[in-house]
This record gives C-alpha cells, sequence and structure tokens, in this order.
C-alpha cells in the first residue's frame, strides 16, 4: 500500500540555523490493512516522516508510492486530489472552532465539492461510529479532549480514505481516555480494512494497537519487526530505552528488557 | 431652540453615518484582499511571494504614516478625478476610503495570523487547495478578530469623518466647526460632542456583540 524508499529531508539553513538532516535514506513497506507503528523520541524524525507521505514535507530524495503511484512526482495542483485518498489525525486535533461537530466532518467532502446529500450519507453514519450522536451540533469548544479527537478520527474517515496517518494522536489525552481511542481506532481498521500509520513517543500505543513497528533514532530507522517479536527481543538501545521508559507506568509487566531498564533506574 | 437645533443636527448624523459606511465597505472590499495576501505570500506559507509583500507592506505604513488631515488634503486632485468634485458629502468618501484600505488590510493580517498553523496544515492535509485554506479555514477562523478590526476602523473612520468637516465635507464634524465654533454656538458644540459619544457607543456595543456570536471559542 504504501512503499518509502530512501527517503531523504533535509531542512536548507535558514538565517541563524545551519541545513539540517531530519531523514537519512528510510525505507519502510507498509501492506494494506496493517497497523504500523512509528516509534522514536522528540527529534527521531518520525513528524517528519508521517508528513512525507502526504507530501505536507516534500522529500529531498527517494520515492513515496502510495497505491501504486510515486506521489513525489505528482504536479502541485494534484496533490490535494491525492491527499483526499488520505486522513490525517493530529495530536491537537486541528478542529474548527468555528463550526460544529458535524460541520467539522463534512470539511473534506466540503472541500471536494460533494453535495449536501452525499455529505450527511457519509457524516451520518460516522457520529455513532465514533460515539458522537448526541454531540452533532456542538461546537469543538464545548467537548472534552476525548470527544474533540473522536471528531478528529471522524473526519479523518469521511472522505473514505485507504489510508490514515496518525500523528501522536493520544499525546495530549489521559491514560483511560487514550486506552478507548486506541480501541476505537484498532476497531475501526478491523471493520473498515483501513492501512493506517501511527506515530507516537508511547510503547503502550505501539503495543495496544499496532501490528508492525520501526524504531527511529537520529533520522534513521534502528529496528523493525512484528510488535510481539521487539517487545519480547529488542536488540537496539533505543527501543530498549523506550521500553523501559514505559515500565514505570506500567509495573505490571513481565519483560526482560523493562526489567533491565527498572535496575538501571 | 431644539426644534431649530434637531433637524439640523439629524442631518449631520445621518451624513456623518453615510461617509463611515460607504468608506467601511469600499475600504473592506479593497483592503480583505490585501490582507490576505500581506498574511499568506511569505516564506512558506500559502501563496509565497515575498517579493509582492516586500513591495506592498512598505506601501501600506506609508499611507497610514500620513496624518489624516494631510492626506485628506493632499489628495485632492484623486478625489476630483473619481468623484468629480472635492467638496461636499460624495468627496469625502474618497480620502476616508483612502485612509482605511491600508488600516483593514493591517487588521485583516493580524486576525488572520492569530489563526493556528495547525488548522492550514489539517485543511491541505485534507486536500484543501490554497484559495480554500483562504475562504474555508482562514477567514471562518479569523472572523471575531475581523469584526473587532472593523469595529475599531468603524470608531476611528467616525473621528476622521469630522476632519474631513474642515475640508468642505459635512457630517458633525462640520456642524461642530461651522455651528459651534465658528458662530460661537456652546449650545451646538455640546450637542455634536454628545452625539459623537451616543455614536460611538453604539457602534462599539454593536461590533462587540456580533464578535461574540461570532465566536464559538469559548462557550
Amino acid at each position: 500500500m504504501i512503499r518509502l524508499s530512501n527517503v531523504q529531508k533535509t531542512y536548507p539553513a535558514r538565517r541563524g540555523s545551519p541545513a539540517h538532516k531530519a531523514l537519512h535514506g528510510i525505507n519502510l513497506d507498509i501492506a494494506a490493512g496493517e497497523i504500523v507503528g512509528v516509534i522514536g523520541r522528540s527529534g527521531a524524525g518520525k513528524s517528519t516522516l508521517i508528513r512525507c507521505i502526504n507530501l505536507l514535507e516534500v522529500p529531498t530524495a527517494g520515492s513515496v508510492i502510495v497505491d501504486g503511484t510515486d506521489v513525489t512526482q505528482l504536479a502541485k495542483r494534484d496533490l490535494p486530489l491525492f491527499r483526499r485518498q488520505l486522513g490525517m489525525v493530529f495530536q491537537h486535533f486541528n478542529l474548527l472552532s468555528s463550526r460544529t461537530v458535524y460541520d467539522n466532518i463534512a470539511l473534506p467532502l466540503e472541500l471536494a465539492g460533494a453535495s449536501k446529500a452525499d455529505i450527511a450519507a457519509a457524516v451520518d453514519p460516522l457520529l455513532p461510529l465514533v460515539g458522537l450522536e448526541d454531540k452533532r451540533d456542538r461546537y469543538p469548544a464545548e467537548l472534552s479532549g476525548g470527544q474533540k479527537q473522536r471528531v478528529g478520527i471522524a473526519r479523518a474517515l469521511s472522505s473514505n480514505p485507504k489510508v490514515v496517518l496518525c500523528d501522536e494522536v493520544t499525546s495530549a489525552l489521559d491514560p483511560e481516555t487514550t486506552r478507548q481511542i486506541l480501541s476505537l481506532l484498532r476497531d475501526i481498521n478491523k471493520r473498515l480494512g483501513l492501512t493506517m500509520v501511527v506515530i507516537t513517543h508511547e510503547m503502550a500505543v505501539v503495543k495496544q494497537l499496532c501490528d508492525r513497528v520501526a524504531v527511529m533514532d537520529g533520522g534513521v530507522i534502528v529496528e523493525e519487526g512484528k510488535v510481539d517479536a521487539i517487545f519480547a527481543n529488542p536488540a537496539h538501545a533505543t527501543t530498549q530505552s523506550l521500553l523501559a521508559d514505559e515500565f514505570l507506568d506500567y509495573p505490571a509487566r513481565n519483560n526482560t528488557a523493562a526489567t533491565a531498564g527498572q535496575e538501571e533506574a | 431652540m431644539f426644534a431649530t437645533l434637531a433637524p439640523i443636527l439629524l442631518q449631520a448624523t445621518l451624513e456623518t453615518f453615510s461617509m463611515v459606511i460607504s468608506a467601511l465597505v469600499l475600504g473592506t472590499t479593497f483592503g480583505l484582499p490585501i490582507g490576505v495576501i500581506l498574511a499568506t505570500s511569505g516564506r512558506g506559507e500559502l501563496f509565497e511571494a515575498p517579493l509582492f509583500q516586500k513591495i506592498i507592506g512598505p506601501i501600506v505604513n506609508a499611507t497610514r504614516s500620513v496624518p489624516f488631515i494631510i492626506l485628506a488634503v493632499a489628495i485632492i486632485p484623486f478625489t476630483r478625478l473619481v468623484a468629480g468634485t472635492s467638496i461636499g458629502t460624495a468627496a469625502a468618501i474618497v480620502p476616508l476610503t483612502v485612509a482605511a484600505i491600508p488600516f483593514i488590510a493591517r487588521i485583516i493580517e493580524g486576525a488572520i495570523r492569530e489563526v493556528d498553523g495547525g488548522l492550514v496544515e489539517a485543511a491541505q492535509a485534507m486536500g484543501a487547495r490554497p484559495f480554500q485554506v483562504v475562504t474555508k479555514v482562514l477567514l471562518p477562523e479569523a472572523l471575531p478578530g475581523i469584526i473587532h478590526g472593523l469595529t475599531l476602523t468603524a470608531v476611528t473612520l467616525i473621528g476622521y469623518s469630522a476632519m474631513v468637516g474642515a475640508v468642505g465635507a459635512g457630517g458633525l464634524g462640520d456642524l461642530g466647526i461651522r455651528y459651534g465654533y465658528q458662530r460661537f454656538r456652546p449650545d451646538v458644540m455640546a450637542a455634536v460632542v454628545i452625539t459623537l459619544i451616543v455614536v460611538v457607543q453604539m457602534v462599539q456595543s454593536l461590533g462587540d456583540w456580533l464578535a461574540r456570536k461570532a465566536d464559538k471559542r469559548n462557550i
């Protein structure tokens, strides 16, 4: 579904800051229907990586193939059409404060020029799917963080995308709300067969949501594999330290790497 | 005495209203697109055109740095060209509009820059074209700030419209200068000042109310 080949991104030098190489040749294959996590610490390049998939960031080199098309070759005016095939969910929700829940979810369809009837046909079934039937005409300011993220998820689904990109979607939420949002995403993935790319800095998110995981550090993928295998046998130091962080939050976990991390701490 | 003063006062108030409303509408018509371009033409922004910004920015600043009374006199040839005359209420709309355009442009620019950049990114991720980002995201989200700014503009224009009275336009300023000052009629002067205070209060209250209605951020 998605194939990243030798994707590189260098931010050019600006007054006061030298050129910065955020991605050093990323290779990653994501199969249709799969949930792939990309985990790393701040500055590892994971946000840049996910933005290279929908061309919010244009890679300096390499190719990004989505559904058989090398999207780095698309003309600028064709980008909006391509992006309508992808949904994106954000850490800070990015909902329009001037629009109701319904109108926020309808926005991607409005941008694509859909008729009022088509918009209603797409949005109405999404409200119960994300559990917001009773919030249809509310404004974002009237919602809790978890509810706002449900609107964000519904909005990402409204244009019926094949791929959903999740950028730190639970980082602004409390642990209980995080669990609810993750199980909602898992449920949506099963029901709709969507491909998901999940950026996070929390191993708990990877464990609960993802099929496969890629660990990033310093703009490269240092380790990649099935979630169970990585948790059972983390090879790279970055993976081990990320697991150790998590252990403090989840003391009941029985994991050798995590135990090692606790002893160090 | 009041019976003779009332019709003159009403007439002057209506003239002030017509000048201010016309200048506000025309000023917004030209100032809005300029403000949008100023807010979105920087490096890495929606309609990247740094050269354009470098040219239009100083022009806007230059217009704003000329005191209004000087501007009104200085552009009399232009006023004559547009309105056919440089005297009267219709002619006064020309300098008022010329002063309002850069003022409104800066206000629109400021209100748009207040909009969270994450919303622009989200809209682009949804497949919004740059023009759609402006119409569907930036302007609706900036609306409360824009209404506040236009209210400020309206109040400033009421003040300016009193000044154009000095160069031969009608309105409350003209009434105050000709009757109140030049004919030594303190009662007329007082009536003009009170009317101006009431009008400004009403405009400010109306603007605040509209801005509150448009603002869905604190419900």
